[in-house]
């Protein structure tokens, strides 16, 4: 462990200091306040911090991006969060977001663009990835070498924009054995969560989304499933513990599994 | 009426059958313009950027079928119709010419030996389509494959998914007919490969039967092909035609961008108001209806959309790949394209007769499409990566959902909460800003 704080600054005071960052991280709700996604927020700094990334966030600045409220269909609301953030972003002059949370990902990278909102936005699998090309971040299997992981396609990731192999390759470069579910890629079956769906209850029906895509999980068997998104990692973290499952099928982030295997 | 007309001189056979030529032309057009008129009655939008992408996506998508190979057993055979109805196009526009001038076999003295290659790879073809159609007709009726079985498909669907197979298999089946006796009668001359082994069947028969069953292959064949075109366009069969625009028209960037909602400007302009009241007012038409948020009817969909419910061939791989429909909820994703073609087709007609002002009391949602089923998606675009002819049934069910919170404030208590936090504490649940970076001490302890 290191001993050092990890110093997490605020765009404000970058931009009050007359400083820049390579990037900003957008955390999002689920990763500042949901008690299971601010691990993966900590395993994800860590891995900044340790590759040298210079980043900031927007702190107590930033508001949800809007997403749920515009799946729900309340525009009003999503507008209003988006042109708020627009706001707050362009006025640090913001360029460049990196954010673990693929809903956050693809509402700044889609969705604030015709709204005056133009960044280049990246998932923070796409980023580590980068790192690890650039040789800023070097990976290895440390305790999870030869260990079976199937990795759960997120559909705003995956589906939604295409992102389907940054994923996998920060995986395969952890020397794990990659097995992928019947369902994966462009096939992979949804969490459960999107949508909306995470702040309400499902409509009647014969078994939950979470439920479902379980049995995948449970007929591949892996000793770790990995996730991309805060939201997926909710419903599937359940969907196992239903079962009663989490002893041998561990559910975790991608850079939780990287900063664990680096000892961070 | 084919009996009685495969005796009578070749120029009554002309004037018949020209008459059956126009009588289809107007009929088809007549529908033809009516889905066109109805498919204008949707809202703008402007799908006419990058020409030469759409066009490659057109080629690749409905030219080429590319999504169907997903699946690769229905796509192998549905290759084996598609192909055999492109290349069958020649023989059916020489019955055509034969029909309209009265000569028997136009294009062989033209022709000669290529003739005899084109007709009898026609023949091949149609032999692979007949297996296909067999197939098919297997899969929805003795094989039951689920995703035919639904709901939405009893009644008038299942039945006219089994009336267009046997329409081709009573095709295939005047196609060989014709030929057979035809080689017969001219003692093999034409050399068709299929037909030619078939003549051993027709051996024994008179003149006068091998000419009546001539005729009456070449009628029958032209008239169920004729009765087809009437009948395709009120079919979910009008996938052959209406493909080849979806895929031109469907989203542009190889599905990679699925993710976007489309955005609604006229909030966007009273957003910017209150936040900033310095700003102009947008000026407004006083004499313009005031538009709604969100479709509560078919008129408030883009015409894409509506253009996406006449393509819908009713195949159902969207639905099989509908989480919310795999888990016993009510969302058919296929239902909810069945549903707005339904809706569309009777306001269409209701438009023509009492005008666009006139309200029939009824609309798209709560009597075709439930707010249940609106409510039930995750929007996760499988059923949208599944369409191999590039439906979109998200963006219906959205616009449903706008209409439903914006219009009618029909929402779960929990998205209320939700709303009401986000609104309240710019965050999805009830904790207040400075919890947001309680993580950094956590993670520093």
């Amino acid at each position: 462990m290191s001993d050092n704080k990890i110093k997490v600054p605020l765009m404000s005071e970058v931009a009050a200091n007359g400083g820049e960052v390579e990037v900003l991280f957008w955390v999002g709700c689920a990763g500042s306040f949901d008690d299971r996604a601010r691990k993966i927020t900590k395993a994800f700094v860590k891995l900044l911090n340790h590759a040298g990334v210079t980043f900031a966030i927007l702190g107590e600045e930033e508001v949800c991006t809007g997403d749920p409220a515009r799946r729900a269909g309340n525009e009003f609301l999503f507008q209003m969060q988006a042109l708020t953030n627009i706001e707050t972003l362009n006025m640090y002059g913001v360029k460049k977001i990196v954010t673990a949370c693929p809903h956050c990902f693809n509402t700044l990278k889609n969705e604030y663009p015709v709204l005056g909102g133009d960044y280049e936005v990246i998932h923070h699998t796409q980023f580590l990835q980068g790192l690890l090309e650039e040789g800023r971040l070097t990976v290895e299997g440390g305790d999870f070498k030869g260990k079976k992981i199937s990795f759960h396609d997120s559909c705003y990731l995956g589906r939604a924009n295409g992102i389907y192999e940054a994923p996998r390759k920060l995986l395969q470069a952890l020397d794990v054995e990659l097995v992928e579910m019947k369902r994966c890629k462009s096939r992979g079956l949804c969490c459960g969560a999107g949508g909306a769906q995470m702040f309400k209850e499902e409509e009647e029906g014969t078994l939950r989304v979470n439920q479902e895509r379980t049995k995948d999980i449970l007929e591949t068997a892996p000793d770790f499933v990995a996730a991309a998104c805060p939201f997926c990692m909710t419903m599937l973290t359940d969907g196992v513990k239903e079962k009663d499952k989490q002893e041998e099928i561990r559910v975790r982030d991608i850079a939780e599994l990287i900063a664990e295997a680096e000892d961070l | 009426m084919e009996l009685l007309l495969i005796d009578m001189p070749r120029l009554v056979q002309q004037v018949i059958f020209n008459s059956i030529l126009l009588v289809t032309a107007l009929l088809f057009s007549i529908k033809a313009k009516e889905i066109y008129r109805n498919i204008k009655m949707g809202k703008a939008e402007d799908r006419s950027d990058q020409p030469q992408q759409r066009l490659k996506n057109m080629t690749l998508l409905a030219l080429g079928q590319k999504k169907m190979f997903r699946n690769m057993i229905p796509a192998v055979f549905h290759l084996c119709i598609y192909v055999a109805f492109l290349v069958t196009q020649i023989e059916l526009i020489e019955i055509i010419l034969d029909g309209m001038t009265g000569i028997h076999r136009i294009f062989w003295p033209m022709l000669g030996g290529f003739y005899t290659f084109i007709i009898s790879f026609i023949e091949l073809l149609s032999v692979f389509a007949l297996v296909a159609t067999i197939v098919f007709l297997s899969r929805r009726n003795l094989l039951k494959v689920p995703r035919f079985q639904m709901d939405e498909m009893s009644g008038w669907p299942k039945l006219d998914g089994n009336i267009i197979l046997y329409v081709e298999l009573f095709l295939v089946f005047c196609i060989f007919t014709m030929n057979t006796a035809d080689m017969v009668l001219h003692n093999g001359e034409y050399g068709f490969l299929v037909s030619g082994m078939l003549m051993p069947l027709f051996s024994g028969f008179s003149e006068g039967t091998l000419h009546f069953l001539e005729r009456f292959g070449w009628w029958g064949h032209i008239v169920a092909v004729f009765a087809f075109l009437i009948y395709i366009p009120f079919s979910k069969h009008l996938h052959i035609v209406l493909a080849f625009p979806n895929a031109y028209f469907g989203a542009l960037d190889g599905g990679a961008n699925k993710g976007e909602m489309a955005n609604m400007p006229r909030i966007t302009e009273e957003i910017k108001l209150m936040m900033d009241p310095s700003l102009p007012m947008p000026e407004e038409d006083p004499n313009a209806a005031p538009a709604r948020f969100g479709a509560k009817d078919v008129e408030d969909l883009s015409w894409k959309s509506l253009l996406d419910a006449y393509t819908c061939t009713e195949c159902g791989r969207c639905t099989d790949a509908c989480p919310a429909n795999q888990t016993g909820k009510l969302l058919s994703p296929r239902k909810i394209m069945m549903a707005t073609r339904d809706r569309l087709e009777e306001k269409g007609r209701e438009v023509a007769k009492n005008g666009p002002e006139h309200d029939d009391g009824k609309a798209l949602i709560h009597d075709y499409i439930s707010a249940e089923e609106v409510k039930a998606c995750t929007t996760c675009n499988a059923c949208v990566e599944e369409c191999p002819v590039s439906i979109n049934p998200v963006n219906i069910i959205l616009e449903l959902r706008r209409y439903l919170i914006l219009e009618e404030a029909n929402s779960p208590e929990e998205w209320n909460l939700m709303f009401g936090n986000v609104e309240t504490n710019g965050a999805v649940w009830k904790l207040p800003a400075s919890d947001r970076m309680k993580w950094i001490d956590e993670m520093n302890e």
